[in-house]
This record gives C-alpha cells, structure tokens and sequence, in this order.
C-alpha cells in the first residue's frame, strides 16, 4: 500500500516537475516517492530481472547498450536514460512503467545500496579511476566496498573487466564473476596493489601484483583489435563476433562487449545483442552533431584523465578546430587539478579555445604544455569564434560543460 | 652551475592522485624558459629514486603513501640530497609523510622521513576539502598563496617548527596555520597545482636551486589571471560568510 502510494507520488511530482519546466522530472519525483516509502527501490524491483551498470567512465553508454541488447528478444526494456544515476533517478525510471527488465545506471560509490535494494541478477563493473576526487575521495576504498558488497550477494552475475586491477579487486570476493577482456589505457590509479599494498605491474597482456598472487583473472570474452579499428568479440569456447558500433572509439568497442556478456547473463543471446547495439547512433548527446547559429560541433564528453587519454587518441587524427570547456561544478568535482594529468601536449599545433567556467585554469595548462590558444568565458561564442573559418568545430566538455552546450540555444 | 637543473617527480605512481605532477612540469618548464638545461625525471616507486636538485611530491591514497614513505626510507637518496641542500616541494600525502609521523589508512602511527618537524594524525572531523587562500608567513616575498585542499590529516607543527603560512580561509593544518617551511624544504596541503595558481613560489624554489636571485621575469598573464579569480571568488565568499 505504502509502496503503491509511493510509486504514484512519484509519477505525480515527475510530470508536475516536467510541466512546470524543471529540468527533465527523474530526481524531484524520486525523492518525494523514498520519503514517503524509503524502501520504495526494493519494492518497484521485486519481480523485475535488474541489471547495474557502474564504472567511472562508460556508464551511461554501456547502460544504453545493454537496455538495446536485451531489447534485442522484443521484452520491454526500462532504464534511468537521463542519467540521473542515484536511487531517486532508479525510483523514478521504475515507477512509471511494469516493464520485466531494468537497466539501471548506478553511481560508483551508491552500488552497494543500490544493488541491496534492487537484488540485482547482473552487475556490470567497467573500470575505476581518479573523478571527482573531492566527492569520492579514493578509488580504492570504493573497490573494497564494492567487494564487501558483491560478496555479499551469491545471486548477482558479476560482469567485470578482467583489465582492471581495481576492478578485480572489486569483483573478486563475487561467487559468479564473467571476467571479460575490454582493456584499460589508464593505469596510473592501479599501480598500489588493493590486496597486499604491493606492486602491479602491467605486462603487454594483463598484469600481476609483484608482492602476492593477484593477477590478471583469465577472461571469457576478450576484445580483440585490429590495425584497421575493426574489433571482435572473442569468446575462451572459440566463439567471435564481430563488434560493429555507429559509435566511435576503442572505448565503445569495449563497452559494447561488456554489454553484450551482461545481456548473456541475463538470458539473451550475446550475439543477437551485438547485433541489436549495432544501430545505436548516440548515447545522451555524446558525439552528437549540432548547429551554432551557422557553426556545426561535434560534441563530446570527458570528465576525467582516464577519459580524456581515450577521447585524445580519437580526436589526435583531426585537425578540426577544437573547443575545450571545463567546468568544476558538484557534478564536476570542485577541483580541476586534474587537467595536469591529462597529456594535453598532444594538441600542440592545434587551434585551440579555452572555455567554460574554470577556463583560466584550463589556460594555464595549455600555457604550460606549449599549446597555442585563445580564452573566451562564454562557451557558445567560444564555438561560434572557433568555427568562424568554416567545418565542422570539435568541441570536448567535461559534465556539465557538455551538458551546457548539448542544451544551449542554438 | 654545470649540467642539467634536474627536476624529479618522485614516485607519480604511489602520490600522482591529485594533479600534483604538474608542479614539476611548472618548475622545469620556467627554468627552461629562462635558458637553463633542465632533465624532467618521472620517478616511478619501482627504481633507485634519482640524485636531483628538485624533488615533487604529491597527494596520493593512504595506501599507496604508507608505501611510498616506506620505499623513501629505505632508499636514502631523499633525506641525502636534501642535507646536500636540494630543494623539496611535498604536498597533501607527501607533505604528511616527509614530516615525522603520519596515519596509514586505520590511523596507526607510521614513520616518517622526520625532514619537515610535523606530526599528522588522522581527523575526527569531516575530510576538509575545499579552497583555500594563505597569508604566507614562513618564506619571504611571497603574495597570497591560493589551492584545493582534499584531506582528513590533522597535523601538528613541533615546538620551533616554521608554518608556510597562515589560513584567511580553509583548514590547512587544523590549528590556523598550512603547511611547513624548514630550509629548503616546503610543505603544504595545498593542491591546484599549488605551483599553477602560484607562480612566484615556483620562482623562490627555483631560486634556491639555481642559486640565482634574480630570476628574469616571464609572462604570467594566465597564471596572474586565475589567481585573481581565486582570490576574488574565495575571498569573496569568505567575506559573505563572515558577516552572517
């Protein structure tokens, strides 16, 4: 009953929150749905298959995957799209529809609870590095809660990339682990091993703590590369697929894979997931084309080093004008220091604009990295100025700096 | 002096969670702007840490710092080249670990390369993180010093022992002073880089590592305008604060 009444007061204030303009209506109805039921998550997932998603980068196009990958049997699909990823966010996907599988985009440091209340049969682990440093503080105390939690839960079907020391550690107290092969660029978070405080150290394939036995688990799907960018999924039975996405980048390859072990766990055939994934154009704005005025920007989304080294190594090809905007709201972390640990230097010789509310420190570090460039505090003039010469402009935004310009008026 | 100006970032493995590897990067590039030969050396915990004029330290988890203070130790080569008069900058989990004692991750006492006379121990209050701006005290000709601070270690300055400076705003050390100044080592809990959003405390290190007082000057249009936003934006809302 009080469930019930719940759920509804959540769809209530959702739609008045829509109708009114605010934003697009997920977190106010959630919250008011857990005051008046706060085990109201619990209840909207009973009788529903759950899968998580969680990870510092990735989350929400891997959600995305996943929710087409399942949709792949025709079942009705419902996920937290709008990427509002704490429980008041799941609350409110979940109470306006009796769709039987949930996607659930999860915030790292909320898994534990999360996937307490929803009994989830699948959780997704993509990678964890340094974000938002003065929220989450240290990625490590985060992997040991989510051992602690995933321990804790014989039920769950574990998805985790077997790359990530971190991320083994996390998932490695699990009864049911699917170690899947998606790689990591970033290991400067993973150099202190989480089981013995001694040393990992990363070989061309996988990696080994030099003080204990912790080591690289044995993948049964692995991504697998070649020259031309063209990826497979190749499975430990000899199974492959191969892995073809509208969306760009090493990185979406991986995602993809990851999805498509997950949607495998969860009853759907890994292939005919694949193949659903294949016509996903794009996740939440992320590459998004769209016009300024005259100027067109493709726009993109780096929120921290282990995301930008990713979106360098795409965007190094082009010679494209290039906006940067760096914003350091909540949703940011109130602390840009670390633009220092992402190899900017790659953009020397590029025209580069710095913007976004913290573009004075962005254009110190570009300063220092020997890059030319001009500042301008308003991120659409910034496009607008960078596209004055004509093509399309390539604009990188931390969180809300794209989300800024995604939603900015044409 | 002969030969390269030898900067080193010690250990960005075990304390590069913070950023604060940019500090070396400012250092060795304003030496090289000024035509100085400088080697910038990353550090990792796995080797011999390098003889150097300058070692960076940074912030680091708690793990990963009771690693590092413990791979210092045993090397040697920092507290030897630091009695031969080269110059440190330790910040955040290197701050805490190059003073006497600090706290591992269950707030037990470990020890420390005792070069900075402070003692940190863990908080009892919330992690203090945030801005914060320094009235410098500690080294001379020094204007307002602006970072981020993100820490839960209280620390405490021995009897005679000299602060960086005073906080107009944040926490610092937790008494009302940031930081610790003892000869050519420096300390503090300031992130940014510190040495970003502070270019003239990156000319007084270089200034005792180069042994030149009079460095020329370089343009610091960008630096200076982000400093003044810091100062404006933090000072500011300490002000409001203040008179509620």
């Amino acid at each position: 009953m009080r469930a019930r009444l719940a759920s509804a007061t959540t769809r209530v204030v959702n739609a008045a929150s829509r109708r009114l303009g605010r934003g697009q209506g997920t977190v106010a109805g959630g919250r008011a749905g857990l005051r008046v039921d706060p085990r109201l998550l619990e209840h909207l997932s009973a009788g529903r298959q759950v899968a998580l998603v969680t990870g510092t980068n990735g989350k929400t196009t891997t959600t995305r995957l996943l929710t087409v990958g399942l949709g792949a049997t025709g079942d009705a699909v419902v996920s937290n799209e709008t990427g509002s990823n704490m429980p008041p966010g799941h609350v409110a996907a979940l109470a306006g529809t009796d769709a039987g599988r949930a996607v659930l985009e999860v915030d790292e440091v909320y898994l534990p609870r999360v996937l307490a209340a929803t009994s989830a049969a699948a959780v997704v682990l993509l990678n964890l590095s340094r974000d938002q440093l003065d929220r989450t503080n240290e990625v490590r105390m985060v992997a040991g809660r989510w051992r602690a939690a995933l321990a804790a839960a014989p039920h769950t079907h574990v998805v985790a990339n077997a790359d990530d020391p971190l991320v083994a550690w996390g998932a490695g107290a699990a009864r049911d682990v699917h170690w899947v092969g998606a790689g990591l660029r970033w290991h400067l978070d993973a150099v202190g091993c989480p089981a013995c405080e001694g040393r990992i150290e990363f070989r061309d394939v996988g990696w080994a703590c030099t003080g204990c036995d912790f080591a690289r688990p044995l993948p049964e799907a692995e991504l697998v590369l070649a020259p031309d960018g063209a990826a497979k999924g190749s499975w430990a039975d000899g199974r492959t697929h191969p892995v073809r996405l509208l969306l760009p980048g090493r990185f979406n390859q991986a995602n993809a894979l990851m999805a498509a072990v997950a949607a495998d766990a969860c009853g759907v055939d890994a292939v005919a997931a694949l193949e659903a994934m294949e016509s996903v154009e794009q996740v939440a704005g992320r590459f998004t084309v769209r016009s300024f005025g005259e100027v067109r920007a493709r726009l993109m989304l780096a929120k921290n080093p282990a995301g930008w080294d990713e979106l360098l190594d795409l965007v190094a090809r082009s010679d494209a004008p290039l906006v940067v905007s760096i914003n350091a709201r909540v949703a940011d972390g109130a602390d840009p220091s670390w633009l220092w640990d992402v190899p900017y230097e790659r953009l020397a010789g590029r025209s580069v604009v710095a913007t976004g509310d913290r573009f004075r420190d962005l254009s110190v570090r570009l300063h220092y990295a020997g890059v030319a460039h001009t500042t301008e505090s308003d991120p659409v003039h910034a496009v607008r100025r960078a596209g004055a010469t004509g093509g399309v402009v390539d604009v990188i935004g931390n969180y809300t700096a794209f989300h800024d310009l995604l939603g900015a008026p044409g | 002096m002969s030969g390269p100006l030898r900067v080193v970032v010690v250990y960005p493995d075990l304390l590069g969670t913070y950023g604060d590897g940019g500090n070396g990067l400012i250092l060795a590039r304003r030496a090289e702007w000024r035509g100085r030969d400088v080697e910038l050396l990353p550090a990792p915990s796995d080797r011999p840490l390098p003889e150097a004029d300058m070692y960076c330290l940074g912030g680091g988890e708690d793990g990963p710092q009771v690693r590092a203070a413990r791979t210092l130790i045993d090397d040697g080569t920092l507290a030897k080249r630091v009695a031969d008069g080269a110059v440190v900058l330790a910040v955040c989990a290197g701050f805490q670990i190059v003073g006497r004692t600090f706290p591992g991750a269950a707030g037990d006492a470990h020890e420390g390369l005792g070069l900075l006379e402070i003692d940190t121990a863990k908080g009892t209050g919330p992690r203090a993180v945030g801005e914060v701006l320094v009235d410098p005290t500690g080294v001379e000709h020094l204007p307002a010093l602006t970072g981020f601070e993100n820490h839960g270690g209280v620390t405490a300055l021995a009897e005679g022992a000299v602060p960086l400076g005073r906080v107009t705003a944040g926490v610092g050390n937790g008494d009302g002073s940031e930081g610790a100044v003892r000869g050519r080592v420096v300390g503090t809990y300031m992130h940014g880089p510190v040495l970003a959003r502070n270019p003239v405390l990156a000319d007084v290190l270089l200034a005792w590592a180069m042994g030149d007082d009079a460095l020329e000057p370089l343009d610091d249009s960008a630096a200076d305008q982000l400093r003044e936003e810091r100062l404006a934006t933090v000072g500011g809302r300490r002000r409001r604060r203040g008179r509620r």
